[in-house]
């Protein structure tokens, strides 16, 4: 695609200064770690990692919420830094994980919906209600709810509601961070459905951070997998679920649980040891969990190598280190 | 193994009484476990996986009311049983594994303090013993540098740490049966797999039967030999894994297997199944087929009595008005209205 991305990352490094114990000095620790992404329009961006890779740190970067340590952070190509937070948030919104605790209790459904057109001063009271009517519509809730508070509600229900906040401004790019991980089955294939339906209906872009791999598969167009704070492979869906290039990436596709009662528990042998990103592993992150590592992983870092197939960090896709290796 | 059920449980049936009448959490459910056999309890929030737990191991408060006609763990009349007797069993002869690893273990006590407790509690160890036992499960769940871990309190250990903690703990009195709810819901993919693993491995080594609670339908597949579907207080499908996977009979189950994408077989962003409606109130009378409100098959037979099907020879039956379970029509909902 030719036109501008609608979302950019320029190579962004988040660090925060983690102190440990009460005398010691403290340590950075990078949680994005020079990382360059683009999204274009009606893109869905899968983003998927452990739990400490730094996927929800790039969602706070991203949502303004954090302000990244070093590197650019572009919205139709101007840098974010340009804009004031409010013309931001304006175009980027959140739907998170927890429809527990990301709903205020003590406010009505149509005040939390409204909530955000009445901080930008959209409208009068009239036009207000009429938006927050439509939008209820457009995510499949009865308008009788709209009196009711999130108690009374089911966690479906309330997830439908903190989608319909984030879609009451019109935004452009929607960040969901895992948004039906805290939902039974039946309630999250609903909420899937819905977010694939407004997609299509108001050209929306996603960036859809999930440990769930089959709801990326199913929804994603584009997949980044993130390791210790770095972008370790990118790539299309189908590309990264039928040939993942990445050991990291094939590690993680092996761990995915499909119900099929002929097979056995899979084993992954990447062994338990996360890293402790204070203190990264030297050369290539992954080597002390990679099957395939070689004495070059563990003193050099691999470089991005970007062909036909995506992007990717690892000696093994990387021609001139096999070459000189050869 | 022998073919001796460890356990048997027949009409159990859970009412907890709330302010506006009582809860019908558990109506008449039955299961049986042998020795090495692992049941997966299959079903969503509410639909009283966890209470039929609990109620095994005698951890329901008082004022919840369990009844059933058999409750038996090897000869052992789990209903009757003294407060006494119970406590013999939990720990030593039937062990739980909980949840969240971040909150079932106490903050204040070290990993061996806690670790050790139940096996010197249960009498047949002295200290140095349930030390050498505790080293020997940690290193055998695959924890490095076991004799230091022993010392570390829970905080310093990472969520797929403390849950291989819970599991060596489950272990310590080496029972004969283990609980495990949601063992793995709140752990990364890659440590799911590999606890998942360390399970059955540990599982076949000591020939032990597992109760498998999960919500997760590969997490059934790949481990339970029989599976049990609860839908709103009852098992609406029971039967052997494959033979439930290959042809599901009951509508719900039908349609949970429907809602989930499936690696391969699901076309990538195409529309998911879904089951419309919510779970109906367990509150007061309730009569007939539980999920006659969210079945596309439903006919006003449904409200009346439902009998169960069994399929020859297998073991798998499923309680449905239609012999079939309405295998051969189409399960698309008429009306999706969006009520969840």
């Amino acid at each position: 695609m030719t036109d501008t991305p609608v979302l950019e990352l320029r190579n962004v490094t988040k660090t925060y200064k983690i102190k440990q114990g009460l005398f010691g000095t403290p340590k950075p620790l990078t949680a994005v770690n020079d990382v360059t992404l683009k999204l274009n329009k009606g893109d869905v961006l899968g983003l998927v990692g452990e739990s400490g890779c730094g996927k929800s740190t790039l969602a706070k970067v991203l949502l303004g919420l954090e302000a990244p340590t070093s590197g650019e952070v572009l919205v139709d190509g101007k840098a974010l830094g340009g804009q004031d937070r409010l013309a931001l948030a304006r175009r980027i919104q959140p739907i998170f994980q927890d429809p527990y605790s990301s709903l205020n209790p003590r406010k009505r459904i149509q005040d939390i919906i409204a909530l955000p057109l009445r901080v930008h001063g959209v409208g009068n009271e009239a036009s207000r209600e009429k938006a927050v009517r439509e939008i209820l519509d457009v995510v499949g809730l009865p308008a009788r709810v709209l009196t009711n508070y999130p108690s009374q509600m089911s966690g479906g229900q309330r997830q439908r509601v903190a989608i319909a906040r984030a879609l009451v401004m019109k935004p452009e790019i929607v960040i969901c961070d895992e948004p039906t991980s805290a939902l039974d089955v039946s309630v999250q294939s609903q909420i899937l459905n819905l977010l694939g339906d407004l997609r299509r209906e108001f050209g929306l872009t996603y960036l859809f951070i999930s440990h769930n791999l089959a709801v990326v598969e199913h929804l994603a167009t584009e997949v980044a997998v993130m390791y210790l704070g770095r972008i370790v492979e990118k790539t299309t869906v189908a590309n990264l679920f039928d040939a993942p290039r990445h050991p990291y990436s094939q590690a993680l596709l092996k761990s995915v649980l499909t119900p099929d009662p002929s097979m056995d528990v899979p084993e992954t042998h990447l062994g338990m040891a996360y890293p402790n990103p204070i203190d990264p592993p030297s050369g290539c992150y992954f080597h002390p969990r990679c099957p395939a590592a070689t004495k070059l992983c563990e003193t050099r870092a691999p470089r991005a190598v970007q062909d036909a197939k995506g992007l990717v960090e690892c000696h093994l896709h990387d021609e001139d280190v096999a070459m000189t290796t050869a | 193994m022998t073919d001796k059920p460890i356990l048997t449980v027949e009409n159990l049936t859970i009412d907890i009484p709330t302010g506006t009448g009582t809860l019908h959490a558990v109506r008449g459910i039955g299961f049986d476990l042998k020795p090495g056999e692992t049941l997966g309890i299959v079903g969503e929030s509410g639909s009283g996986k966890s209470l039929t737990s609990l109620a095994l191991m005698g951890l329901l408060g008082r004022s919840i009311k369990t009844r059933a006609t058999t409750m038996e763990f090897d000869g052992v009349d789990l209903l009757s049983a003294s407060a006494r007797a119970m406590r013999k069993l939990r720990g030593a002869r039937m062990a739980m594994i909980f949840q969240e690893p971040m909150t079932s273990l106490n903050p204040a006590y070290t990993i061996g303090d806690q670790l050790m407790e139940a096996m010197t509690l249960h009498g047949n160890a002295s200290k140095a013993d349930a030390r050498k036992r505790a080293i020997d499960l940690l290193q055998k769940v695959g924890i490095t540098s076991a004799e230091s871990r022993m010392t570390q309190y829970p905080h310093q250990l990472s969520g797929g740490l403390r849950q291989r903690v819970m599991i060596a703990m489950a272990l310590m009195c080496g029972p004969d049966l283990i609980i495990a709810d949601e063992p793995t819901t709140a752990l990364d993919v890659t440590i799911q797999a590999q606890i998942l693993r360390l399970l059955v491995d540990l599982q076949k080594e000591f020939g032990m039967a597992m109760i498998l609670i999960t919500h997760d339908l590969g997490v059934v597949a790949r481990v339970a030999d029989k599976v049990a579907v609860m839908y709103a207080g009852e098992l609406v499908e029971t039967g052997p894994t494959q033979a439930i996977f290959d042809a599901p009979s009951h509508p719900y189950t039908r349609g949970l297997l429907r809602c989930i994408p499936l690696p391969g077989k699901t076309e990538r962003g195409t529309e998911l199944g879904t089951i419309p409606g919510i779970v109906p109130s367990l509150v007061g009378d309730v009569s007939g087929c539980a999920f006659r409100t969210r079945c596309a098959h439903a006919t006003p037979a449904c409200r009346d009595a439902i009998p169960v099907h069994t399929a020859p020879g297998v073991r798998h039956s499923f309680r449905c008005i239609s012999p079939t379970g309405f295998a051969e029509a189409d399960d698309t909902p008429q009306s999706v209205e969006a009520s969840v």
